[in-house]
Formats: C-alpha cells, structure tokens, sequence
C-alpha cells in the first residue's frame, strides 16, 4: 500500500512537472483563460443596449415630437437620424445602418387628440431574430407608458393598468448575472478536458508511454497519477474564474460557497474521466484534440450555457443528461443567484459522480488494454 | 527541365503528399467533415432561442366564467405549458424548483379587477435567473393578456382604445426563426475550424516531427510547400460551405435570397483569411499543443463568441465592440446573414469583403515575413 502511494506521488508530480516545465504550455494555461473570461464575460450579452433607430415623422405635432422624445430617450436606442422620405428606409435597414426605422404617419396628432388610436409603424432588421424580439419588446414597453401618461394628462380613461412582471433573483435581468457563472463552468472543463486528453497522446506520440510499461505501475495507478494535474488545474481554474465572477463582475454569491465547491471538485473530476477517455483512444495529439473538442463543443452548446434546454426538442434534451456541465450549471447558477446550499444543490452532485465514474472506470480498462 | 515545369512537378508532388495525408489520417477527416456535421445538427435542431411551450403556473384563486376563458387562452397558446394551481404559495414552490418557470396569478377578486386602471388583475412573476428568457416569456405573457382584455372588454360594449397602437414589421425574418440566422453564421465557425485550427495543427505537427527539416533539404522552395499544404485544406473548407449550405436548405429550410455566385466567392474570401490565420498560428507555434490551444482561443472562440454569430455586436460595451473589428469572422458573419436573409445587399457585401481582403494580406504577408527555410 504505502509502495503504490509513493508510486502515485512520483507519477503525480511528473505529470504536473511535465505540464508546467514547457514555458509555452504555461503560457496557455494562464493566459487565455483570463482572456477569455474578460471579454466574454462582458461580449456574451442578450441585452439590448444603444441600438440604433431612425425616425421617419410625417406630422410634425408636438404630440409626434414628444412620443419621439419618450423613444430616444430610453438607453435602449441612440438616435441615428430623421429621414424624410420614404425610399431612405430600405438602404437605412439593408446596410445595417439601424436597425428599426420608426414611422409615424401625418395624422398622428388628429388620431390621439380626437380619441381614435395612432399607429406607429415599426419597421424592424430581423436578420438577429432575438434581438429584434427585443427591439419591439422594449417599444412596446415605452407606447405603454406613454399611453398612461398621455391619458393622464388629457384626462381621458386610462387605459387598463399593464401587467407588472416582476423577475426573481435578477430584478433588472441583467444577462451578465446568467453568463458569467456559466463561463466558471465552461472554461474549467474547457482547460481540465485540453490538458488531461493530451497528457497520454504527447507521451504516446514521443514515446515515453512505452517507458511506463517497464516501471512498477499498474494502470489504477496511471490513472491517478494522470489525473492529478488535470483535477489541480482544473480547480484552480475555476477558482480563479469564480473571484472573479464575485469581484469583478460583482456578481452576487447568494448561496452557500462549500457546496458550489464540493461541485466544483465532482464536476472536474468528470472532465479529467472523459479526458483520460479521449486520451487511452487516441493515438496522436491530433487525435486527443480532435476527441476533446468533439465531446466539448456539444458539451458547451446542449448544456444549457447560452440558450436554454426547455428550448430543445425533447430528443435532445435526453442526450442533455450524460453531459456533465449541465448538473454543474444549476449548481452555479443556483448559488450565485438563487442561494441555493446543500441540500438543494447534493442531488446534482450523483449524476456529476456517475460519469466521473463510467469514464474513468473505461479509462482504466482501456488502459490495460492498451499496454497489454 | 525549365524553371516553371520543375516548380508544377514540386507542386503538384506537394499538394498529392499533402492531400495524401489528409486521406489517411481520419482525425483530419473528422474535423473536416464530422465536426461540422456535428455542428450542423446541434445548431439545427438542438439551439433555439425562441421559446415554445413555456410552462408557466397559472393560479386561480376564485374559478369563475371570466378566470376560465383566460385559463383557456393560455392552454390554447402553442407559446405556454400551462399548469393549474389552487394556492400562490404550491406556484412559488413549484417555480423554485425549477418546474415552472413563470407564474400568472389571478387573485380571487380577478373579475372585479379587470378594467380598472390603477393595478392590473393578474400578478406575474418570472424566474429572472436566464435573463433573456425571462423576456420573451414576459413579452409573451404581456401580449396574451393584452389580447384577451381587447376581446373580453369588445365583448362588454366597451372598445378598448390605446392612444398609441403598434404596427410592427420584422424584415427578412417574418417568422422570427432563431435557426434561420444561426445556421448561416454557422459556416463561418465551420470554415474557422478547418482554415485556422486543422491547419495550424498540421503544419506544427510537421515541426514537431521533424519532418518540415526534411522538407527543407530538398529543392522545393517555401512557397511551394505553403501552397501545396493550403490547397486541399481550401479544398475541404469549401467543402464543408458546400454541406452546410445543402443541409441548411434541405433539412432545415433555411432561405438562400442572395446568390449562390456571390456566396462562394465571399467564402473563397474567408477560406484564404482562416488559411492565413492557421499558418501565422503555426509559424509562430511550434508544437501541436500550443498550436491547438493558440488556434482554440484566438480563432474558434473569437469567431464563436465575438462574431456577431450569437450574440448581438451592437450591445456589447464599447471596448468590446472594438475588439470584435480585429476578428476576421465578424465580416463573414456579417455577410453570410444579409447573404441568406436579405439578399445582395452590395453596400453590406463590399464593404465588409473590403475588409476580408486586408486581413488576408496582413496575415499572409506576416506569415510570409516569419517563414525562413532555416533550421531554428
């Protein structure tokens, strides 16, 4: 017993040394994940912000001009400029020039002083369908308020009071407070699966895995030593990106820390299990790269990080169940912003346990088949 | 043998060693067919951000006429899942843990509430955690109760009159199908993947090997070893155009309005600016390692998240918006959307074609520059 445990160490800290020895390598591993955290963290938004609109106004009323104002004014849009004819609309909205042309005809006033309805067209680029979901959305919202206030003050009957949604967790529902917990996830499994699939195809291909062979090893004992780096790595990483989630981006860490980490710890274990996987498959470092991304890129996408799984046929959604990132996703999300702490978050740690398991039980077994 | 027969010997010998390589190493294959493919089918069938069948719980305190006919409304919406509940506080539990992801409550004094003016009738809360969903699923909500209180009040004698009415027209996308601008910005990502990263890797591996010394011993001249190793890797990326551009009609009836002309010379274009970025990427490192990570982070990643591909450019905080002016994807996604959705729309195709162009050059001029047929 005590034999393995040195064996374990030697072979754990020859990885490690292995990984972080090559300045390059060391390189990768710190910079771009900072990188990416920062201008991901603030490019990855569904928000609208300063999107720009023309305006097209026929009737030139006050009753136009201060509906106009109510449009301007809000942060959503910038005001790119008037247009006083109709065939300024199409080369506006074909070039991207703006994105919605709002277009208020000549009877505006007439219509809204003499108590019939005003119609305001809006014409809007749908080539981004979700943001110009959102466009008319936030328009809707400013018409509604300008309708109450505009029967206020003409004392006319207020229309029905409009509908207050309100958002728990994320009063202002600000997109960043959904991503950027998400990219703890993401990149930590993105750094863990790189460097563990690769670890056993460099030696492979260099052809020390063979020198393995000849030492007292077993394979159980590979597969710790291998995973060491990996699991370190990974939690550091995440760590790291979780400070800075909390002090940069001042997201608000409503739940309980431990949990989040005891996940954290389940989650990359699971990275370095698919992996070890990848990497007893693979015989070149292509190979290992070319298994980490294929288990990566739909691990990201179907894991519910940007668009949600409720989304997805149902089909899909099953297959959303061996993917490790989407147990942790809720662990994060549900921290952070819901407040979650153990008992809500320990039924999400069994599924997280089960793939570490499977992968690493079949990472064993092909690596006594493969030395075999 | 003259000059110029001996460089088309060399490179015709290149490009069949080259393409060779490709042929019989089936990881090169899978990133240059199966990735996409993979892709495809994700992006096709398993992204959406249009929300269908939201569940939502609708409490009811007080079931009368008027709280069934909205109740009615909501089972008959193909946008809502609706599930009854007696009490607010089943709801809260129930959207706490994630069954449900709104509430709608009609209070027991719903029907007397209806057209007053100071507070509406029904109390909506939404799981605000996924901020753009909470969104829609309020735009939607907002605009089922809208049109039942316009038809409930018609039917009471009196006409509900907004002083202001919208008339909304969305262009290019009428039905408003997330699928049809992610699936054509999907391409970008595709050829990224092909031009910058199996490139980048593939000419590392050859350092790393040893074999590019090999190379160097012999007549060929180092353009005609650059040339002979792009050309099938253009030949795969254009490949991959090509799949996604049928699987993208045929399986997800996504509209081509522009030209097919138009989009594969834009493409060519791109190609050209992936193989320039993989080469620079390759040069600079010199182990397949650094190469794939380099290539994971300044090309797939960029074009992935800064491309205007998913998420909207314009909202992003300025400094950002800069940044994404350096990432040769965002002019291809740029041109790929108005190509599919709108059409040739000249100004949008030349200007960003314009910028394509230049990366090109500063790449392949760079890589150029850095390439020495010398040993260190």
């Amino acid at each position: 017993m005590k034999h393995s445990l040195q064996r374990i160490i030697a072979l754990a800290a020859k990885e490690l040394l292995a990984v972080l020895k090559d300045k390059r390598s060391r390189i990768v591993l710190i910079g771009p994940p900072i990188l990416q955290l920062l201008i991901f963290g603030y490019a990855a938004t569904f928000d609208l912000n300063n999107v720009p609109i023309a305006v097209y106004n026929e009737d030139r009323s006050a009753a136009s001009r201060e509906f106009i104002a109510h449009v301007i004014n809000s942060p959503s849009f910038t005001l790119h400029g008037y247009i006083d004819s109709e065939h300024q609309i199409t080369p506006l909205i074909d070039n991207r020039d703006v994105l919605m042309v709002m277009h208020i005809g000549p009877r505006f006033a007439a219509n809204l002083l003499s108590g019939r309805s005003a119609s305001v067209q809006l014409l809007i680029d749908g080539r981004n369908s979700n943001t110009a979901l959102l466009a008319q959305g936030y328009v809707g919202n400013i018409v509604r308020d300008f309708n109450i206030d505009w029967a206020k003050r003409h004392n006319r009957p207020a229309p029905p009071a409009t509908v207050t949604v309100r958002p728990w967790f994320n009063a202002n529902l600000v997109s960043r407070w959904f991503i950027v917990p998400g990219l703890v996830g993401v990149l930590s499994m993105v750094i863990t699966t790189i460097v563990t699939a690769l670890s056993v195809a460099r030696e492979r291909e260099a052809g020390t895995f063979d020198q393995l062979l000849v030492t007292p090893l077993r394979p159980i004992e590979i597969l710790i030593g291998k995973s060491f780096p990996g699991i370190l790595i990974g939690v550091l990483e995440g760590s790291f990106i979780l400070a800075m989630a909390i002090y940069w981006f001042d997201i608000p860490l409503r739940g309980s820390l431990g949990a989040l980490y005891l996940g954290m710890f389940f989650f990359v274990l699971s990275g370095v299990g698919v992996g070890l996987m990848i990497s007893s498959l693979a015989l070149t470092q292509q190979q290992a790269m070319l298994g980490a991304f294929l288990f990566m890129v739909p691990a990201v996408i179907l894991s519910g990080f940007a668009t949600p799984i409720e989304n997805m046929p149902y089909a899909v959604q099953l297959l959303t169940y061996a993917d490790p990132l989407r147990y942790f996703l809720i662990i994060l999300r549900g921290v952070f912003l819901e407040g979650y702490s153990y008992d809500l978050v320990s039924r999400y740690y069994w599924p997280m346990l089960i793939i570490a398991f499977v992968t690493l039980s079949f990472a064993t077994w092909l690596f006594r088949h493969r030395m075999n | 043998m003259t000059p110029a027969a001996a460089t088309r010997m060399r490179l015709r010998a290149m490009i069949r060693k080259e393409s060779l390589q490709v042929l019989r190493d089936p990881s090169s294959i899978a990133i240059a067919i199966v990735l996409p493919l993979v892709l495809l089918l994700l992006f096709g069938y398993g992204v959406s951000l249009d929300a269908k069948h939201v569940r939502i719980a609708l409490v009811v305190e007080h079931a009368d006429a008027n709280t069934a006919s909205l109740t009615g409304a909501f089972q008959h919406s193909e946008y809502f899942l609706p599930v009854e509940f007696q009490n607010i506080q089943q709801a809260e539990r129930s959207l706490e843990a994630h069954e449900v992801d709104g509430i709608v409550w009609l209070r027991n004094d719903f029907s007397s509430r209806l057209l007053l003016a100071d507070d509406a009738a029904i109390g909506v809360f939404v799981n605000g955690v996924d901020a753009n969903q909470a969104r829609i699923t309020q735009g939607y909500i907002e605009g089922l109760w809208q049109t039942w209180l316009t038809s409930y009040a018609r039917d009471h004698g009196h006409e509900l009159k907004m002083p202001v009415v919208l008339q909304p027209r969305i262009w290019f996308n009428p039905a408003v199908n997330s699928r049809n601008f992610l699936v054509p910005g999907l391409i970008a990502i595709i050829m990224t993947l092909t031009g910058a990263m199996l490139t980048s890797m593939v000419v590392a591996r050859e350092w790393e090997r040893g074999t590019m010394e090999v190379l160097m011993v012999t007549p060929i001249r180092l353009w005609e070893i650059t040339v002979g190793k792009l050309v099938p890797y253009f030949v795969l990326g254009m490949g991959g155009m090509l799949l996604t551009l049928a699987m993208a009609q045929l399986l997800f009836k996504v509209p081509l309005q522009g030209s097919f002309l138009v989009l594969t010379a834009t493409s060519a274009l791109y190609m050209m600016v992936a193989l320039g970025m993989g080469l620079l990427i390759s040069s600079v490192a010199r182990s397949q390692f650094v190469a794939g990570q380099v290539a994971l982070v300044a090309t797939f990643l960029p074009a992935f998240m800064l491309s205007g591909f998913i998420f909207h450019i314009g909202s992003m905080p300025e400094p950002v918006q800069i940044i994404t002016h350096i990432v040769p994807a965002r002019y291809f996604v740029a041109i790929l959307q108005t190509v599919f959705m709108a059409g040739d729309i000249w100004p949008v195709l030349l200007s960003n074609s314009a910028a394509l162009l230049l990366m090109m050059l500063l790449f392949l001029g760079i890589a150029r520059r850095n390439a020495r047929k010398r040993l260190d």
